[in-house]
């Protein structure tokens, strides 16, 4: 069970909040100008890491606002809370693995005989 | 190397020496500084990827390297359910593949898997759930697999403990049925396929972790691991929730999101359930084992997690929706919970494919719902290490697909109901 410290609400039980994924992940400037590539890494790649991890929550059940959480996913505890907007903590140490906190997208790699999304 | 086979004469040779002379089934030899292949994760699916390997492509210099035993992530945590009830043609292909092998299994590999074609029930609790099963049969029984459809009566009569009263707040309207799915003995897979695999000369290495990936410009080279370095020109990485820890040691990332998955079984008690029973909207599905405990699944939860432990309230919810279908189970305890990190993919499908890293190749991204595939997943993805380009059933499987689009949208079929 997570106790987590809703910046407007203070700390409630997870129960009342919901879970929107990675955080900082910045919508394209210019959608257009994307290749495929690098609008399926905005869409569907993520960092993944087993360690220190950005993530959104929303107090569904409270003030229903959004804000940034960053938690750690082995041991689930909570390192800062952070609002919308905000820079996010200075990190002691990166994650282990992956890299959650990119607000741009990424280029494709070479594509070569399997081409994917997602090389760096 | 360990071949002797197991038979009923086998059974009394050591019924006589009260069990004592019993070969190990598999070996544990230090690994070799190289291999032909090396797959990456010792659960079932890696474990049937050795095995077809060395079996149907004649490479039996492979390693399987596990950081901790033979079947102890999802392969032991999984609610064991097989099936191939799926929508779409490329999933049904694939899934239906692997049961067909899951149909000979025990004899294939001469060790008991239990495989149990008790039937898998997909109840509907609204007119919109029963289209969506009649929409969803239809397209199974074209696909040349068996389903049908059964009426709330025929559902009662085979089930009579399930709560089919119209009165309730999720009344049972009708159910779709696969005759041939059912359940299996989870770890009797890892073990049968290690055997197999062991006997046709796979190492199989325990206790091995692999800490990163060694590449030379645009191909690997091999792996290093807590057992030092071990060279081998094609990387198979079979590790379901820390595939994207895998990735990263190569400088990939994957649409995967790693999350808890949470089951639970109750005390033992007599036979009273002898088929699964599935329902996506009450969100619950549950089979009773041989030793008489109820199985009962739950829904991931909803962050990220590699912890193998989830939250309460997903327990409470799974409880409920059971003793809703089953007023009887709330006189139950539950033995034990657990869960097992499950790799998420973005359109519910997994991802069997090599990658922009010449001689790396990935099967992952089974989520919720990958040991019914175990076999089949196993099959393809040794056709496509061995030779570098994957099988028809596995083709649309690829990591491209999330530049192209042609997504396998299978959460209808898979979201919930594992």
């Amino acid at each position: 069970m997570l106790l987590i410290d809703c910046p407007w609400c203070g700390p409630r039980d997870e129960n009342e909040f919901q879970y929107g994924g990675e955080a900082h992940i910045a919508r394209p400037k210019d959608p257009a100008s994307l290749s495929d590539a690098q609008w399926a890494d905005y869409l569907f790649m993520r960092g993944n890491p087993k360690g220190r991890h950005r993530e959104r929550w929303m107090h569904r059940s409270g003030c229903r606002r959004w804000f940034n959480v960053e938690r750690d996913t082995v041991s689930h505890a909570i390192t800062a809370v952070y609002r919308m907007g905000e820079a996010p903590p200075a990190t002691a140490k990166p994650a282990a693995t992956g890299d959650a906190t990119s607000a741009e997208p990424r280029s494709s790699g070479d594509p070569g005989q399997w081409p994917a999304g997602g090389a760096e | 190397m360990p071949a002797a086979r197991y038979s009923i004469f086998s059974l009394l040779r050591n019924a006589a020496t009260y069990h004592r002379e019993w070969q190990a089934a598999w070996r544990s030899p230090d690994p070799k500084p190289a291999y032909d292949v090396i797959i990456v994760g010792g659960g079932g699916h890696g474990l049937a990827t050795a095995y077809y390997l060395a079996k149907e492509h004649r490479i039996s210099n492979v390693a399987v390297l596990e950081k901790g035993w033979l079947g102890g992530g999802n392969t032991g945590r999984n609610t064991t359910i097989v099936r191939s009830n799926y929508l779409w043609d490329e999933s049904a292909h694939l899934y239906e593949h692997s049961l067909k092998l899951w149909e000979s299994l025990s004899q294939e590999l001469n060790f008991n898997v239990m495989f149990s074609p008790r039937g898998v029930l997909n109840l509907a609790h609204n007119l919109h759930d029963l289209r969506e099963l009649q929409r969803r049969v239809n397209a199974i029984r074209l696909n040349g697999i068996d389903s049908e459809i059964l009426t709330t009566a025929q559902v009662k009569a085979m089930v009579p403990i399930l709560n089919c009263s119209p009165n309730i707040r999720y009344p049972v309207l009708g159910a779709s049925l696969q005759r041939r799915g059912g359940v299996a003995r989870h770890d009797a897979v890892a073990w049968g396929f290690a055997r197999g695999a062991d006997a046709l000369g796979v190492d199989i290495i325990q206790n091995c972790e692999v800490t990163g990936i060694r590449r030379e410009g645009d191909r690997v080279v091999g792996v290093e691991t807590t057992r030092g370095f071990i060279g081998a020109a094609k990387i198979g990485c079979v590790a379901a929730g820390h595939s994207s820890v895998l990735a990263s040691m190569a400088g990939l990332r994957l649409p995967i999101e790693s999350h808890p998955l949470q089951a639970l079984v109750s005390e033992p008690i007599k036979p009273i359930l002898h088929t699964v029973v599935m329902s996506a909207a009450v969100h619950v599905y549950v089979s009773q084992s041989d030793k008489g405990e109820l199985v009962i699944g739950a829904g991931i939860d909803a962050f990220n997690s590699y912890a193998q432990r989830g939250s309460l309230p997903i327990i409470e919810e799974i409880m409920a929706s059971a003793c809703v279908l089953f007023p009887m189970f709330s006189r139950l305890k539950m033995l034990r919970s657990w869960a097992g990190i499950v790799d998420v993919c973005p359109d519910a499908s997994p991802i069997i494919s090599g990658t922009p890293v010449k001689g790396l190749y990935f099967n992952c991204g089974w989520g919720t719902g990958g040991f019914k595939a175990t076999p089949g997943s196993g099959w393809v993805f040794a056709h496509t290490l061995a030779q570098d380009r994957p099988h028809p059933l596995n083709a649309a499987f690829s990591l491209e697909r999330f530049t192209s689009g042609a997504l396998i949208d299978e959460h209808g079929a898979a979201a919930v109901a594992h």
